[in-house]
């Protein structure tokens, strides 16, 4: 391959990788293009049945058509408003409670038992509740991505505000910080790694239990979509739209790594060395 | 205790002595631990004058960071007391500053070096233009004039040191206290830093308490050594270096004086790890 020496120079760099290795990007796109074959060759070949799979020479034309019309984008637009909206109620709840929690000793270990009990009830165990409360408005689906979504968060946050190391907080302490230049100068940055961890294990969690929710409770979204398309044995269309689903959550997550890239430059994990 | 030579600037004996910088009286410190308390420090007592730097030595594990931080208000001390300027310590003081031994952590990693060093100036309300001067003077002071838009992780080590220093600088403390400072330093850059605090000490009007666990850079630095014995630590000697003020790297190292006052130091710090409890006789005039 003609590019495969300037790939491997900048990869030798960052990673001091062997030099017969083939970047990491380049195996990844060839990895993607083989499961893009087997999928097409299974109902081909019958291995699977092509009623439960179509190809995926069918899907794409489905996922075009859908593409082109109104009702497909309105649909992203709602699951990624449910999810976006969810996830953001969840953060502000989160860095507000972990703060104020994470910072005082006797309240952190009086919460302790309650958040291992509440944490692990799956969100979708919610959705009676949800229902019940909201019927199919938009605010089911906010109530379970909220859920789901805020321990991932939370947690997180009180990790981050536990791990702040002592000398900076002994400096902080000896320059005679206030409590709100502590919060903002040490706490803040010291967790920011752990919040950011958080908001992009919650985007995942907010966009499964979006989709969820709109399947399973039928408010407006690509979730109810897929419903719809099953009920009506579209089952190309199904498909279709799941690869959506998986092309919004590849995309919250690059975005997310993104953001930490930039926010993070200082930090060890992010400019590839090891601390001092 | 021998009572080591005296420059005859200093007044000690009758009439009214001027009120120390820093006082320390009874010091004790024992840390609770889980059922088994350690004893850091049994019984420390000794003052610092306006604007002197004394030097501190002691083996390791001899509570000499015990003792800083009880200084620094970071830490109450179980008994005794310290005072500053008059003031007892009860929390960080306005009018001190700490160089910390760990100046890679010590040092925030997501600001510049510029605004590692005018932070703790915005949080004491210095002015805008004077936190400005303040900035830019203390990095010229320790060259690193041209680093102050690199983050501290784009340093060497040394040079954080200096930044380290630097802010410390800046904050215009009147008690200057650092804890092995240059013990991750490479020997060269060790006695450039050496010069670097000396010469500070000298141009601004600071007291510097500065821990060591290197008697060589204790002589060739302070105006007086205290040595504390190993744990339960209490005051096992102290001495005046009575070496020129204008100290150098080859030439005050080179002085017989010098390897004199180190000798003895060492002695002491021997005995004080064999743990005898006896002032011995300090070094001839
Ligand atoms: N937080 C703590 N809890 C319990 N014991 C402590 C604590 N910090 C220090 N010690 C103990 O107090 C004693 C003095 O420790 P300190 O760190 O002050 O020594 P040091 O003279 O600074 O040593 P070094 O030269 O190695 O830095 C040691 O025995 C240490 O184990
Ligand atoms: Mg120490």
């Amino acid at each position: 391959m003609t590019a495969a020496p300037a790939a491997r120079t900048s990869d030798a760099r960052t990673s001091g990788a062997a030099p017969a290795a083939a970047h990491p990007a380049l195996l990844g796109t060839a990895g993607a293009l083989v499961f893009l074959a087997l999928w097409e060759a299974a109902p081909r070949t019958g291995l699977v049945d092509a009623r439960a799979l179509p190809p995926l020479s069918a899907v794409v034309p489905e996922l075009v058509d859908r593409a082109s019309g109104a009702a497909y984008w309105i649909a992203v637009g709602d699951t990624v408003a449910a999810a976006g909206l969810g996830l953001a109620i969840a953060l502000a709840a989160a860095l507000a409670l972990g703060f104020a929690v994470g910072s005082v000793p006797v309240l952190r270990a009086y919460t302790a038992s309650t958040v291992e009990f509440l944490r692990p009830i799956p969100s979708v165990a919610l959705i009676p509740v949800a229902v019940l409360l909201y019927a199919t408005d938009i605010r089911s689906t906010l109530l379970l991505v909220v859920y789901a979504s805020f321990w991932q968060i939370y947690i997180q946050v009180l990790y981050g505000v536990a791990d702040i190391d002592p000398v900076v907080e002994q400096t902080a302490r000896s320059f005679r910080f206030g409590r709100a230049a502590r919060v903002r100068h040490v706490i803040w940055p010291s967790a920011l790694p752990y919040v950011l961890t958080g908001v992009r294990l919650g985007a995942a969690v907010a966009l499964i239990l979006a989709v969820t929710a709109q399947l399973v409770i039928g408010s407006p979204g690509l979730g109810k979509q897929i419903q719809a398309a099953q009920a009506g044995g579209a089952v190309p269309a199904v498909y279709a739209l799941i690869l959506t689903t998986g092309a919004l959550g590849v995309l919250v997550n690059v975005g997310v790594r993104a953001l930490e890239r930039r926010v993070l430059r200082w930090h060890p994990a992010v400019r590839g060395e090891a601390p001092v | 205790m021998p009572e080591p030579a005296l420059p005859p600037d200093t007044s000690q004996g009758s009439g009214p002595m001027p009120e120390p910088m820093l006082d320390v009286v009874g010091l004790h410190k024992t840390y609770p631990g889980d059922g088994r308390p350690v004893e850091a420090v049994r019984d420390l007592t000794f003052r610092l004058e306006h604007g002197e730097f004394v030097c501190v030595v002691g083996p390791s594990g001899c509570g000499k960071t015990t003792l800083l931080k009880c200084l620094a208000g970071l830490m109450a001390p179980t008994s005794g007391r310290v005072e500053l300027a008059g003031r007892p310590v009860t929390g960080p003081p306005a009018d001190l500053a700490v160089v910390f031994q760990e100046y890679g952590r010590s040092l925030f990693p997501w600001l510049t070096v510029r605004a590692n060093v005018e932070l703790p100036l915005i949080e004491k309300g210095t002015g805008k233009a004077r936190r400005r001067e303040l900035v830019e003077e203390s990095l010229a002071a320790v060259g690193l004039s041209g680093s102050a838009d690199a983050h501290p992780w784009q340093l060497s080590g040394g040079m954080q040191q200096r930044v380290a220093i630097a802010r410390a600088v800046a904050y215009e403390p009147a008690v200057l206290l650092m804890d092995e400072p240059f013990a991750a330093v490479d020997a060269q850059t060790r006695g450039d830093l050496e010069d670097l605090v000396r010469d500070i000490w000298r141009r601004l009007d600071v007291t510097v308490l500065f821990v060591t666990h290197d008697i060589d850079e204790a002589v060739y630095l302070g105006q007086r050594v205290l040595v504390l014995s190993a744990a339960p630590t209490v005051l096992q000697e102290e001495v005046r270096v009575d070496l020129p003020e204008e100290r150098d790297q080859l030439d005050t190292r080179k002085d017989p004086r010098f390897a004199e006052l180190r000798a003895w130091a060492y002695a002491e710090i021997q005995r004080a790890k064999a743990d005898v409890h006896r002032s011995g006789a300090g070094p001839r005039e």
